[in-house]
């Protein structure tokens, strides 16, 4: 079986595609390309208790575990949104829960978009970061209570 | 005093433009144009100015000091609250009560008057149009007090129903709570007449002077509002200071707000006596450095000139409003015919915080979201809007600028 990249290497690989662009345009049309394809959450999870509460757009966040790793989908109502989602779902999901805790995200800061995690109430990406977070951090002390042995680094 | 000679004969854009040092800035690589005035606007020099030359040249705690600079601090102090009683015409300078704005304002009125004079099974009346702080202060007291807080109807148009709020007024409204102009769509509301329909039924109106101190004349005594809230930030002043009027008698016999230094005349450990008007609602050292520059942005409104300055913001509205029309899939949300230079709108397809991410990716500052008044976005059925709103140094060039970068964000997004 292929090993699936570490978060550095994920995140080192976004960095390397948005350094190809030479201008804010090319970037954001990048990011609204991936918004667009993003998977649509399927309806039944786009529920209050999966709402991750932004002041301007709307994002819905589900998290599964599953051997050891933890699987995230998600969507927002914005598009710009759905496209940093996109990033955030490829460098986290199906990681090992130890992992995305400690991940630091700098490829936010490197691509030039830290302004989406200002806390400036504009969207849900900043909360969004915390959950997934959170979403681990509740799995691995889940999986420690239930005996198994989790991140084992 | 502001002499008649020296107001500006003509309004010349570019020499407006010339005062506010922001407008030199370039964002992301472009001049900035600035089209989020309703939420703050920008500073002239002469406000900054004040404000360095009082730090620079007379700090000082005010009204206590016997010493040179606290005199002259408290003069310079004291001459805002003269300035802010001609601004809007008040009775009396102790009409002038200084707070940290608009939303401290509207608190304070309902932690005092209102806890005073709102009893269970009272009413008090507000409308669609409301910002959020001229709702939670009410929705608070009445929860408190077990008074019920009703709600002026809109039309499609953003303006008030009036023959429905005619209807809500009975022998138990207490307080009628409304915006003077929405901040969200820039509709100007008949404040007159909702006033005097008021004072019939035996309430007592507040006004929400946020966004129209800035744009319309104020005379609170043609008004007849009992309180009138407004900020100086949003008046090409600094951030922190705001005011509320309110008239003599009412402030008179209303309980106090914070209790400490400042408000009071004498204190034992058995009894406090109370300071006079306006120095019983101003606990604590007050901003007096913004309150002091505030001043300075007073003057340059007057020296400018409001109808000068009105019709410009006109001329923009017009002009910002036939530009957009022509744009694809735009739907305006409020179309009163009474409105300040407020242009909110959604774009058909498009989520606003995605088209606002795109304008100032373009060096364009609007407001993208429900601008605090999430009721009546529920009753446009929406969740947000844009919103461009203009001032005295924004141009018909920077209006091109945001169509052209609408039309490059309904490309982008497409």
């Amino acid at each position: 079986m292929k090993e699936k990249r570490n978060i550095e290497e994920t995140e080192k690989e976004i960095a390397e595609e948005f350094a190809l662009f030479d201008s804010w345009d090319d970037k954001y049309e990048y990011i609204i390309d991936l918004g667009k394809k993003l998977a649509p959450l399927e309806n039944q999870y786009k529920i209050d208790e999966n709402r991750v509460r932004g002041c301007q757009s709307t994002v819905w966040l589900v998290a599964d575990y599953k051997d050891g790793k933890v699987y995230y989908k998600a969507e927002s109502d914005a598009v710009i949104v759905k496209g940093l989602i996109s990033m955030l779902i490829r460098v986290l999901s199906g990681q090992e829960p130890d992992k995305i805790i400690q991940a630091k995200l700098n490829f936010i800061e490197q691509i030039g978009m830290t302004t989406h995690l200002a806390q400036t109430r504009s969207n849900g990406l900043l909360a969004m970061v915390k959950q997934m977070k959170n979403y681990a951090l509740a799995y691995k002390v889940k999986a420690a209570s239930s005996g198994k042995n989790v991140a084992t680094a | 005093m502001i002499e008649t000679s020296t107001i500006q004969k003509t309004f010349d854009v570019d020499t407006i433009r010339r005062q506010f040092p922001i407008m030199s800035r370039e964002v992301k690589g472009r001049p900035l144009v600035y089209f989020d005035n309703a939420a703050t606007s920008q500073k002239p020099q002469a406000v900054i100015d004040a404000l360095v030359n009082y730090y620079s040249s007379y700090n000082a705690n005010i009204h206590r000091g016997i010493h040179t600079l606290a005199e002259e601090a408290t003069l310079a102090f004291e001459e805002t609250r003269d300035a802010v009683q001609k601004f809007i015409n008040a009775d009396s300078r102790e009409e002038i009560i200084f707070t940290r704005g608009t939303t401290e304002g509207i608190n304070l009125v309902a932690y005092t008057w209102g806890r005073q004079n709102i009893q269970a099974g009272d009413e008090v009346i507000i409308s669609s149009l409301e910002h959020h702080s001229n709702i939670v202060p009410w929705q608070i007291i009445c929860e408190e007090k077990g008074a019920v807080v009703k709600i002026i109807p809109i039309n499609e148009l953003g303006e008030l129903v009036f023959d429905e709020y005619k209807k809500l007024l009975n022998a138990k409204t207490r307080l009628v709570a409304i915006a003077h102009v929405s901040n969200a769509l820039g509709t100007v509301n008949p404040v007159k007449k909702v006033i005097d329909a008021a004072h019939k039924a035996g309430a007592v109106v507040l006004i929400d002077g946020a966004q129209s101190a800035v744009h319309l004349d104020i005379d609170v005594q043609e008004m007849d509002c009992d309180f009138f809230a407004f900020s100086a930030h949003k008046l090409y002043g600094p951030t922190g200071v705001g005011i509320l009027y309110g008239k003599k008698h009412l402030l008179e016999a209303m309980p106090v707000f914070l209790g400490g230094g400042e408000m009071i005349k004498e204190v034992t450990f058995e009894k406090t006596i109370y300071n006079d008007l306006p120095y019983k609602y101003e606990g604590g050292t007050p901003n007096i450095a913004d309150v002091i520059a505030f001043k300075a942005a007073l003057d340059f409104v007057n020296q400018t000139g409001k109808d000068k300055i009105r019709k410009h913001e006109e001329d923009l509205l017009q002009y910002a409003t036939k530009q957009l029309a022509k744009l694809p899939g735009l739907k305006f949300i409020g179309e009163a015919k009474e409105k300040v230079s407020v242009v909110s709108f959604v774009i058909e397809n498009f989520h606003p915080q995605d088209i606002g991410i795109l304008l100032d990716n373009r060096g364009i500052a609007v407001r993208t979201g429900h601008h605090c008044a999430q009721p009546l976005m529920n009753c446009f059925g929406i969740t947000g809007t844009v919103r461009a709103s203009f001032a005295m140094y924004n141009t018909k060039e920077e209006i091109d600028q945001l169509v052209a970068g609408l039309q490059k964000a309904i490309k982008m997004l497409s």
